[in-house]
């Protein structure tokens, strides 16, 4: 080995290529050759050799870490604020890594935690692995364009990014969205909510040993996301709901296949409460877990399911009605314990209050046009195109430069499966937003999670994970 | 198309937490906006300086529920930043949005996350992506990005450029 690395004068300037070829020559690593894994983490020599064998430009992203932030990044240090029980032994203490690639994490959520035994003591988020920067890309995307852009970072409700986006436009553009277009906005997003809370009833029953759970609320929700194939052609990210309307009509027969929907998922959902309601594991791995109380819900800004099971009577359909969902009747369920067990009431009642809707929306579906017929907004049908310069002005107009939005500032919010998703849109009368800013409920789940986390068991914490039911890109966007 | 109205001058509450707040701070501009859909907006604009006594007085008075925090950079305009609060009220369904200007120069916020410990991570997203910091914040390190990323991407001056990827099999030839 001609060059041994000198840990005290600096960098190894040795390339991978030279590395190889004396492993060939020597038949081996030489013992005073650090292991490469070991020139990774430790901090102490330069990984040189990665930054001078490649030339990645800003993908360089352990080039010049300091010791004290390599070690943040490699798991050894928690910087947070929690206080250490130091009368706990020291053999009894240790950090794991959940995540960011653990199933039961539901993404690529990293949670590192501090146990002492069994009991987890500190528990620190860390995200921002699916980060994108989709409010970055919205601020170079027209207001028409926008929803499918949104319409990514909640992947399970996309519905309801869609229609919070457009309720946010809408309010600047001041136009009056036809009954019909309303009543179809509330179908799809009460179904995406059935839809939304099926995968979750699948996911936490596996996550706890269930594992038929899974099969059964796939089965369900396959239905719902066929229904949505038919509607918008997609199973997710749809693009179906957009500034001024919906992109089209509901197709011929949607009523035949609701009503199919209104049979199967009432029955499904009862043969599940069959399964789970009097399973002794299933209670005694949900009952008194993962306790969150109100107050705690209200500091964090945790809402939606979570918060209703802790008792907090708050539905922002009731509070702040959107899209005309105030014509239709149903209950808001809330909860007393704040457990897992209590969400998974509360979001068992949530899907049959959806069917609710869903059905009275299938009895009174008003008729009419589906999209405003503001033609600053919509772009004009085809046959007026051939026969009016000013449509075609119009529909170029629309498809080209995008509309504008007069300018102000807005805050809107839906109800997603989730909770409170809320978007603060900034507009400078031009055709591209100034500023989106999207609130995720995850985003605020997964913040409170150390407080349901502390002093439980590791085996409790998987059961709680699913029940906040994160959606990671909702969560870093 | 009708457009949608700001307004100085209150309408609509006579009583309740938001008439409250504005008795009880009269040097806060109190805005309204009314959307042609959905319910109307209360605005407050506040200095930097009177924001922990602002939020906590409206804590206090019944928007308990911390909902958002984010930055917004209006390039070519002083104060350059703005951070936007929300908070709510539960019972009587109230909605309060908290204006804070930040200078370019000094962007320097104090911490809310006493108040809201929920405002933690909304505050490390700020600072992570618009680069206004947050003092007595216990833990202000980036949150979405890499702890060692170069620049705050929200700011209007950050590039979207492209940067050619190469893969790590594309060694140096020199």
């Amino acid at each position: 080995m001609s060059e041994t690395p000198d840990h005290t004068t600096g960098p190894v300037q040795t390339s991978i290529t030279e590395l190889s070829e004396d492993a060939l020559v020597s038949g081996g690593v030489d013992e005073e050759q650090p292991d490469l894994h070991d020139v990774w983490i430790s901090g102490t020599e330069e990984p040189a050799w990665i930054t001078d064998a490649t030339d990645e430009g800003a993908q360089e992203i352990l080039s010049d870490l300091s010791d004290s932030a390599l070690a943040v990044q490699r798991g050894t240090v928690i910087s947070d604020d929690y206080v250490i029980d130091d009368t706990a032994d020291e053999e009894e203490r240790q950090i794991i890594n959940l995540g960011p690639q653990h199933p039961s994490t539901h993404g690529v959520l990293r949670l590192q935690l501090e146990l002492e035994g069994e009991t987890i003591r500190r528990v620190k988020p860390i995200i921002g692995y699916l980060h994108t920067g989709m409010e970055k890309t919205a601020e170079s995307l027209t207001f028409l364009q926008g929803a499918t852009n949104v319409t990514r970072m909640d992947y399970l409700a996309p519905f309801h990014n869609e229609l919070c986006y457009s309720l946010a436009v809408e309010q600047l553009l001041g136009v009056e969205i036809p009954p019909r277009a309303q009543a179809i906005r509330v179908l799809m997003s009460e179904l995406n909510r059935i839809s939304s809370h099926l995968l979750w009833l699948a996911t936490q029953g596996m996550d706890i040993g269930a594992i038929s759970m899974m099969l059964y609320g796939w089965r369900e929700r396959e239905a719902v996301l066929s229904f949505f194939e038919q509607v918008t052609g997609l199973r997710m990210n749809h693009d179906y709901i957009r500034p001024g309307g919906v992109a089209a009509d509901l197709p011929d027969g949607w009523e035949e296949e609701v009503a199919d929907l209104l049979v199967a998922i009432p029955e499904g959902v009862d043969e599940y409460e069959e399964i789970l309601n009097e399973n002794p594991i299933f209670i005694d791995r949900t009952q008194g877990v993962g306790v969150i109380t109100r107050e705690e819900c209200l500091a964090f800004g945790v809402s939606g399911p979570i918060a209703r099971a802790s008792g907090v009577d708050w539905d922002l359909r009731k509070a702040f009605p959107y899209s005309g969902i105030d014509r239709y009747t149903f209950e808001v369920p809330t909860g007393t314990h704040g457990d897992v067990w209590d969400r998974y009431l509360v979001r068992m009642e949530e899907i049959r209050q959806s069917l609710g809707i869903v059905s009275q929306v299938l009895e009174s579906m008003p008729p009419g046009d589906y999209r405003t017929e503001d033609r600053k907004v919509t772009p004009p049908p085809r046959q007026r195109i051939n026969e009016s310069m000013e449509a075609l002005i119009h529909h170029f107009k629309v498809f080209t430069e995008g509309f504008k939005v007069p300018e102000g500032e807005v805050w809107q919010s839906v109800e997603s499966p989730r909770g409170e998703l809320g978007m603060y849109l900034v507009s400078k009368g031009e055709a591209k937003p100034w500023r989106l800013h999207v609130r995720a409920p995850s985003f605020a789940a997964v913040q409170a999670l150390p407080m349901m986390l502390t002093d439980s068991l590791v085996a409790d914490m998987i059961a709680t994970l699913a029940s906040t039911d994160p959606v990671l890109g909702d969560v870093d966007r | 198309m009708t457009k949608a109205i700001f307004q100085t001058e209150s309408s609509g509450f006579e009583s309740g937490p938001i008439e409250e707040l504005r008795s009880n701070h009269p040097e806060v501009t109190f805005k309204l906006f009314e959307p042609i859909a959905g319910p109307v907006q209360h605005v407050a604009t506040v200095e930097v300086d009177r924001l922990v006594e602002f939020v906590s007085s409206a804590k206090d008075t019944g928007f308990a529920m911390f909902v958002d925090l984010c930055g917004v950079d209006y390039l070519r305009r002083d104060p350059r930043f703005e951070v936007v609060i929300t908070l709510l009220s539960i019972d009587p369904p109230e909605r309060l949005r908290i204006e804070v200007p930040v200078p370019a120069a000094a962007p320097v916020l104090p911490s809310i996350s006493g108040i809201f410990a929920g405002a933690n991570f909304y505050e490390r997203e700020t600072f992570d992506l618009f680069g206004i910091e947050f003092s007595d914040h216990p833990d202000l390190t980036r949150i979405l990005l890499p702890d060692d990323w170069e620049g705050h991407p929200l700011r209007k001056d950050y590039s979207v450029g492209s940067v050619p990827v190469q893969f790590k099999e594309a060694y140096k030839t020199t």
